[in-house]
């Protein structure tokens, strides 16, 4: 069946802009995914509601060209395997394991390995629908958890994580390898999960911004940005313009400061210490001129539901930080791009090429160096990107170089957004006056944040709590990418390579 | 290779005067001097993230940024935990990673310290105590100085840092490199 049909019987979602929902019948979930696959939609999340009030419901988001289609199942039977999606779209698989691990509502997937539960709660504990476990009870036995071996003469094994050997989150990479090269790489992660979908239930709904913004705390104003707007869009409130153009500077002023950290990093990680200290040079002027007109290094508290906390002061500082940074970086890339040594790491390494990573769903700046032309600000603009004009950035090569380069891009975009933002800032009031939403409500954020597509799920609950909240980041969709990047390539390419996709853990783990 | 040259050249040195140690973040009076007197101003970090969102491992990869040096003071951040006389540690502690944070402290030589970073370290923060988080890092090893802030800024972990390893409450550890 041709998409419009289905956007036709849907109805508008509240929310991020050309968001669409609609509820199918058991019979047509799968139909529909099929469809969606077959058009080329993309997946962004999947999450099960299930609180014992209405009926359990999983809930599957896509987006298509420039709209969204949230697909929403009611299951009758919460006991029978419900139709997975993950032979369609590959991150489904591990989000499908995540639902079953917090909600236990398993999927037709045979595989039915644990994903976010380690030993922290047993099988039969359901984290978001049974009351709270006393937190007396001691730790349970670890389960064995099967990775999948690879047989043959000369393969070995390596372990590694979850503590890993620099200033890294944490998370499991069991390697199998044939003298260096990389056969295989299998992905342990969960080791941060902290509970953050079920502290949502327990704040007051004008309150969660706070935790969606330390979901992962590289991304706060992408998350808080999503978490308000999907509460903006059930209020139907309007935020002021100057509000929606502090959003902006703030997110690009992330992404900027994102960018030149991992510019650093992996120029380091190339044996190159000069880009380091230079790029970790202009990140730092960065953020202290950040401080120096938005009250705060990083922005974990700038946005709230209405608008923003604080209001700019004094643009002056940050227009020249921003042209010094632009200028210096242009200098910085040209370095780069002439050091042989640097481009005989980057050249080649971790390549994951336009075919693949459609197929993998390889998302945000990551997809963008491999072909896949997608940018929220360009496709789904919310306000005020309409009025931008956002340079998309991409390349087809797919490997660090690629990486590196759609950064680097990116990097000189934001400025230029930064200071037109800084020039034409509409005045005005920057917060706007917003109530609690109707109990049962479902609002959607989405954002692109630095690293992709951040989506925020609001379910408002009575007396304005939060009945429900899924905060979903890019990485689900690109960790099981990097398994991939990395076959062929030998074992010390491997922090360079990981770096190039530079995943959140804690957004991950959740 | 002469732009690079000319890059450093033009930059020259970022490096700022360090911050005076801040002794009032100290919670017990353990074993600085011991310390100071097996290391000097030597002092190797093996930095764990026990759970954190990752804003404040941003800030405490700042401290090797070239305005902060932290490697001018004679503090390197280490590979492994055998290696390292002090443990940087940033939280809640989610209950998956309490078994690796126990060994992790445990395959430290003594004598040790630990710095707990950031108000999830301190308290549990935002997260709390749940069916997936210990809260505070204390409630899982035993903290010497702990440093509010969400994230806390370079300054503030370093002042954390200069704390635990100062000689005596009040007159803290300066800041001179070299």
């Amino acid at each position: 069946m041709p998409l419009r049909s289905y956007f036709a019987r849907s109805r508008v979602q509240p929310g991020a802009p050309g968001m669409h929902s609609l509820s199918v019948q058991p019979g047509e979930w799968r139909v529909a995914a099929e469809d969606l696959a077959a058009a080329g939609a993309r997946l962004v999340t999947l999450w099960a509601q299930r609180d014992g009030r209405t009926p359990p419901t999983i809930h599957a988001a896509f987006l298509v060209e420039h709209d969204g289609l949230l697909l929403n199942l009611e299951l009758r039977d919460p006991d029978a395997p419900y139709p997975g999606l993950d032979d369609l779209f590959v991150a489904a698989a591990r989000l499908q394991r995540a639902i079953a691990d917090l909600s236990g509502l398993r999927s037709s997937d045979p595989d039915t390995r644990p994903w976010l539960r380690h030993v922290a709660w047993p099988s039969s504990y359901r984290p978001l629908i049974d009351p709270p476990r006393p937190p007396t009870d001691r730790p349970l036995q670890p389960e064995t958890y099967e990775f999948v071996r690879v047989d043959g003469e000369g393969v070995h094994e390596i372990p590694v994580g979850p503590v890993h050997a620099g200033t890294i989150e944490p998370g499991h990479f069991r390697f199998s390898v044939v003298g260096e090269k990389v056969l295989r790489l299998e992905e342990r992660l969960g080791y941060v999960h902290k509970g953050i979908e079920r502290r949502f239930t327990e704040l007051s709904i004008l309150d969660g911004h706070r935790l969606a913004a330390r979901v992962s705390g590289d991304s706060a104003v992408a998350y808080s940005w999503a978490y308000c707007q999907a509460l903006e869009g059930m209020t139907s409130t309007k935020i002021p313009p100057r509000a929606a153009w502090l959003r902006a500077l703030c997110l690009e002023l992330e992404r900027c400061a994102n960018h030149l950290g991992d510019l650093g990093a992996l120029g380091n990680d190339a044996g190159f210490a000069f880009g380091l200290a230079q790029f970790s040079r202009l990140k730092e002027k960065l953020l202290r001129a950040t401080q120096k007109a938005l009250g705060a290094r990083y922005l974990m508290d700038a946005i709230v539901p209405g608008g923003t906390a604080i209001d700019l002061s004094g643009p002056d500082d940050l227009i020249q930080c921003v042209r010094g940074i632009a200028a210096e970086t242009a200098t910085l890339r040209t370095v780069y791009d002439e050091h042989e040594g640097v481009r005989d790491r980057f050249n080649g390494a971790g390549a994951v090429v336009p075919e693949l990573a459609a197929r993998l769903g390889l998302t945000g700046l990551a997809g963008r160096a491999s072909g896949q032309a997608y940018d929220l600000r360009v496709d789904q603009p919310c306000e005020p990107y309409g009025e931008f004009s956002v340079e998309k950035a991409g390349s087809r090569e797919g490997d660090v170089a690629a990486r590196v380069s759609v950064r680097f891009d990116e990097l000189k975009e934001s400025c230029r957004l930064i200071e037109h933002i800084l020039a034409v800032l509409p005045p005005g009031p920057y917060v706007a006056p917003i109530s609690a939403p109707r109990d049962e409500m479902l609002g959607i954020g989405l954002v692109e944040g630095w690293r992709g597509p951040v989506l925020v799920a609001l379910e408002a609950g009575p007396a304005g709590t939060i009945r429900r909240c899924h905060p979903h980041d890019p990485s689900w969709q690109n960790w099981p990418v990097l398994e991939h990047a990395i076959i062929g390539n030998i074992v010390p390419d491997f922090p360079l390579i990981n770096k190039s996709f530079n995943l959140s853990y804690s957004g991950h783990d959740l | 290779m002469l732009k690079t040259l000319r890059q450093i050249a033009s930059v020259g040195i970022a490096t700022e005067r360090a911050p005076q140690a801040d002794d009032s973040l100290r919670l017990q009076e353990s074993l600085q001097a011991q310390i100071r007197a097996v290391l000097g101003r030597a002092l190797c970090i093996r930095q764990i993230d026990a759970g954190s969102c990752n804003g404040c491992e941003l800030e405490i990869h700042a401290l090797n940024n070239p305005l902060y040096n932290i490697e001018g003071l004679g503090i390197r951040f280490v590979a492994s935990p055998r290696h390292a006389d002090l443990l940087l540690v940033t939280g809640p502690v989610s209950r998956h990673m309490e078994v690796a944070l126990r060994r992790t402290y445990a395959a430290t030589p003594d004598p040790k310290l630990v710095v707990a970073v950031g108000d999830c370290g301190c308290t549990g923060g935002i997260f709390g105590e749940s069916y997936a988080s210990c809260g505070r890092i204390s409630n899982v090893i035993p903290v010497d100085v702990a440093i509010p802030g969400c994230p806390p800024s370079p300054t503030q972990i370093l002042r954390g840092i200069l704390a635990a390893i100062s000689s005596n409450a009040g007159t803290g550890a300066s800041g001179d490199r070299g």
